[in-house]
């Protein structure tokens, strides 16, 4: 019966994922394709996978960009998240909005060169961890306004009952609040990561120039058209992050099994 | 709401205080820091930046295998973004950059670059007596050419009922090439086709020149498949355009049917060159390495594996009589090359030029 | 209960610097002071070959009254609105059957939005090309068809796909997140009381929403306004937008003051949007 009523509901539905996935096909494609040129067919070939294994630019390139998304990630979900409630429970300032949600509406060329500004005034040396600031300044943007918006005229009263019974506030944070707040957390964290991991512009200007992220090789590449390489490169990202998911679902439902 | 503010106001005036430390692009002092021919170059290291598969991918195996030190090569993909990432101020981690003639003397104008030790560079003499001429940097005072070139029409010989000659074949199309013809984005190579229809110099900071090469461009708009600066190679294999603004080098004259002319109202002379970073804690090593370049077999490897003109005598000399067969640009003597006007930086008048490339985009 | 008031305002402080003293500090130190630092350039001027000369001027913004970039500005909102438009009727229904997928299909529909974003943002859109261009599988289909070649490329219809394409899940994921808190039995409820399932939407599912619906608005309709390389890849560099505007002054013309000026004023609009999008989040969270 529930069903039924959403049925009109499916077809915008199945339409983003087809959307979301038409280029992906293309380059999943366009990587087995012995020939160079996306538009004529030269015959199925692994080739392009194996001059991927041999380079070492993009194999360093993905190590550093796995690197800052995690840690960018980390961090961003651990401020965004205390801010997100602060913001909801502790004030009613609109200007404190406004400041949380900043870094996600600055033109990202501002940000970059602002940070390599100031970092070249405070003589901070470049690298990955200046990297990793900047994608947390604007990864806790996201996570605020995601968990922010879970947030939005939640029920208070277990909270509050919680508090009534005596418990610290520490406590009731991590026992009640942080679990109901839960799917807002995981869809801002899987937010901040999805885009620190293919950020190019701010990476670009705060890296070191000898320790890039993928982007920027990948961008640094394009002189000479796309090349099946990189489609391949694209290719086993995605069989990666999609076994990784699959593997991590198994774990999750086989230790609440297990519990 | 209020506690907030204090802390806004308090950033802000640290800022100020911050911009008014840091100096930024201010020029400085260009005399040559004394440098010593005989240091240990083993004990210093290289880090270069440079487009792509421009230099060849074991480059840093022969560094270290004849001068003793490790390079480490960082790519950019426009001389705009590494421009923007030299002039932030600071230490920016690189020792050499490969940049345009026009960028090199703007960084040199704002005194980011080391004057060059000749004599730490005796290679210099490999080159042609014309390459060390150029407009953009009389005498190589700060630059050194990696390759030279110059802006054509690079097109389908089988796609087009006659092959073009002029600058008035992209701007005034024939019907057969309308809606499949490209022009470069970056500004000064958009306003170039224009500027040398209207007889001018590419270098014009003259506004009227520029608003009527504007008109032209602005003209010609709505014939354009395009604005492309990067996959015009491979828009004209696919045959999706079969006429197209293109650099020398870029032009993939190796297919069978793609050819390219210099049209006859004359174009530019680019170079890319190579400059050493005041900021550079590796100086010496920094000489060595452009000194290394010099070297024809070296050098030899750019027109070798890329087809990109050198303006290094002594390389082209050497180069394969085979492949100079095949590649008639490759060819060319220098005499034709230098016919182009070398671009320069134009100071104030580059706002200009932007400009025009701002209304040109927006125009609908 | 008076006697504990002390001890509750005490607590009250600590809670507020505890949940937003890291973040602001932080915020504080790498976003303001960067941003800071970026806009104090608008009352200087350019160099004579780039860069900044500390002499104070007014001319920066003074140059911003000119038509032309207005008339840029004007075509990027049209375009962002748009994209933000059909990414809220793509992302809504998609957001809400997610979150009423059964738990073990709720995450992997989830990652299996943003997946596809663990490729290369350059990748994807060369894909684009690939598909839209005349001589790719769309227009081959077309072709077949007899609907004949349809130039799908370098027009602002791209444009849009493009952004549509890139922000798409910025929409998604906030949606999901004020969706998936719904307490299905208000909507039981308000159709227990006759309410049809279209009532029952606009009267309790959609406001109860909001919040997640003003912040995927604002996720999509601003980064679309910025992007400057989708203009130039799909749009073919035929129309530029804002972000264009103020990546060209930046490193193009190597006006850092005038770059400024034009990301202040972007800014300045983009800061009223979100004081906006707050007022109207809290008025909705309030009524809940």
């Amino acid at each position: 019966m529930v069903r039924s009523r959403h049925g009109w509901l499916r077809l915008p539905f199945w339409l983003t994922y087809l959307f979301l996935y038409a280029p992906i096909v293309v380059l999943v494609v366009m990587s087995f394709n012995r020939n160079k040129s996306p538009y004529t067919w030269g015959g199925f070939s692994l080739d392009w996978y194996g001059r991927l294994a041999e380079n070492d630019s993009i194999r360093t390139g993905l190590v550093n960009t796995l690197i800052v998304a995690f840690g960018s990630t980390v961090l961003s979900t651990v401020l965004g998240t205390l801010l997100a409630v602060g913001l909801a429970r502790h004030t009613r300032s609109r200007l404190l909005d406004a400041l949380s949600t900043l870094p996600a509406i600055l033109p990202d060329l501002v940000i970059a060169i602002g940070l390599l500004v100031f970092y070249s005034t405070i003589k901070l040396t470049l690298g990955l961890h200046s990297v990793l600031i900047a994608h947390t300044v604007f990864g806790m943007a996201f996570v605020t306004a995601v968990v922010r918006a879970r947030l939005s005229g939640m029920d208070t009263s277990l909270e509050e009952a919680s508090r009534d019974l005596g418990a610290a506030p520490l406590t009731t944070f991590v026992k009640i609040t942080l679990p109901t707040l839960a799917p807002g957390i995981v869809a801002g964290a899987l937010l901040a990561f999805t885009l620190s991991l293919d950020e190019f512009v701010i990476a670009f200007f705060t890296a070191a120039p000898s320790e890039p992220t993928l982007p920027i090789v990948i961008y640094s590449m394009v002189r000479f058209g796309v090349t099946p390489e990189i489609n391949a490169l694209a290719t086993l990202l995605l069989a990666v992050s999609f076994t990784v998911v699959i593997v991590a679902q198994r774990l999750t439902r086989l230790t609440e099994a297990l519990r | 709401m209020t506690r907030r503010a204090p802390v806004v106001v308090a950033s802000v005036c640290l800022a100020s205080a911050l911009t008014a430390c840091s100096g930024g692009g201010a020029a400085t002092d260009s005399a040559p820091t004394a440098l010593n021919a005989s240091a240990d170059l083993s004990k210093q290291s290289l880090t270069i930046s440079i487009w792509d598969g421009y230099s060849p991918k074991d480059l840093p195996e022969r560094v270290k295998a004849k001068l003793g030190f490790d390079t480490k090569v960082a790519i950019h993909d426009t001389n705009e973004t590494i421009m923007a990432k030299l002039t932030a101020g600071g230490d920016s981690g690189i020792d050499v950059a490969f940049v345009s003639g026009q960028y090199a003397q703007a960084l040199n104008a704002q005194g980011l670059l080391e004057p060059l030790h000749r004599d730490l560079i005796p290679n210099l003499k490999n080159l042609y007596p014309e390459a060390s001429q150029l407009a953009y940097d009389k005498g190589n005072v700060f630059s050194v050419p990696y390759t030279w070139g110059t802006t054509g029409l690079c097109y389908r010989s089988d796609l087009v009922k006659t092959p073009p000659t002029s600058w008035k074949d992209l701007l005034e199309p024939a019907k057969d090439v309308k809606k499949k013809i490209t022009m470069m984005t970056t500004e000064r190579w958009l306003a170039l086709p224009a500027l040398k229809l209207l007889g001018a110099s590419v270098n014009t900071t003259d506004q009227a020149t520029i608003d009527k090469a504007k008109e032209l461009l602005l003209k010609v708009k709505p014939d354009l498949l395009a604005y492309d600066d990067t996959t015009f190679g491979d828009r004209l294999k696919s045959g999706e355009a079969v006429m197209v603004e293109a650099w020398d080098g870029w032009c993939p004259t190796s297919e069978k049917n793609i050819k390219f002319v210099v049209p006859k109202e004359g174009s530019d002379l680019w170079a890319d060159t190579m400059v050493i970073l005041k900021s550079s804690k590796n100086k010496e090593a920094a000489h060595a390495f452009v000194n290394f370049i010099l070297e024809p077999d070296n050098h030899g490897w750019v027109p070798a594996n890329i087809l990109y003109r050198i303006p290094n005598k002594a390389a082209m000399d050497k180069v394969d009589p085979k492949l100079l067969e095949s590649y008639p640009t490759l060819a060319e003597p220098p005499s034709e090359l230098l016919k182009g006007e070398s671009l320069v930086d134009l100071g104030e008048a580059s706002t200009a030029y932007t400009r025009l490339s701002t209304e040109v985009s927006a125009a609908q | 209960m008076t006697a504990r008031q002390p001890a509750r305002l005490l607590g009250k402080a600590a809670g507020r610097v505890a949940t937003m003293g890291p973040g602001f500090g932080f915020l504080t130190v790498f976003m303001l002071v960067p941003l800071a630092l970026v806009l104090s350039y608008t009352v200087f001027r350019r160099g004579r070959f780039g860069g900044v000369v500390y002499e104070p001027t007014g001319e920066n913004f003074t140059r911003l009254a000119d038509p032309l970039y207005l008339d840029v500005v004007i075509g990027s909102v049209k375009l962002a609105a748009i994209t933000t438009l059909l990414a809220l009727l793509l992302g809504y229904p998609t957001a809400y059957l997610i979150a009423k997928l059964p738990a073990r299909w709720k995450v992997i529909a989830l990652v299996a939005v943003v997946l596809p974003f663990w490729t290369n943002f350059l990748i994807r859109t060369y894909a684009w090309i690939v598909l839209l261009n005349s001589e790719g599988p769309v227009n081959s289909g077309l072709k077949a068809l007899g609907l004949g070649p349809v130039e799908l490329l370098y027009t602002d219809g791209a444009i849009v796909a493009g952004l549509l394409y890139a922000y798409l899940p910025l929409m998604i994921l906030p949606l999901y997140s004020a969706v998936e808190k719904l307490d299905p039995e208000l909507r039981e409820a308000s159709a227990n009381l006759g309410a049809r399932p279209a009532r029952t939407f606009w009267s309790v599912t959609l406001p109860l929403s909001l919040p997640g619906v003003l912040t995927g608005c604002v996720f999509v309709f601003v980064p679309s306004l910025g992007n400057f390389v989708i203009p130039e890849l799909l749009g073919g560099g035929r129309r530029i937008m804002v972000g264009n505007l103020i990546r060209d002054q930046f490193l193009k013309a190597r006006d850092w003051p005038f770059g400024s000026v034009l990301a202040l004023a972007v800014i300045a609009v983009l800061v009223l949007l979100l004081f906006a999008q707050a007022w109207a989040a809290r008025r909705a969270g309030r009524g809940a």
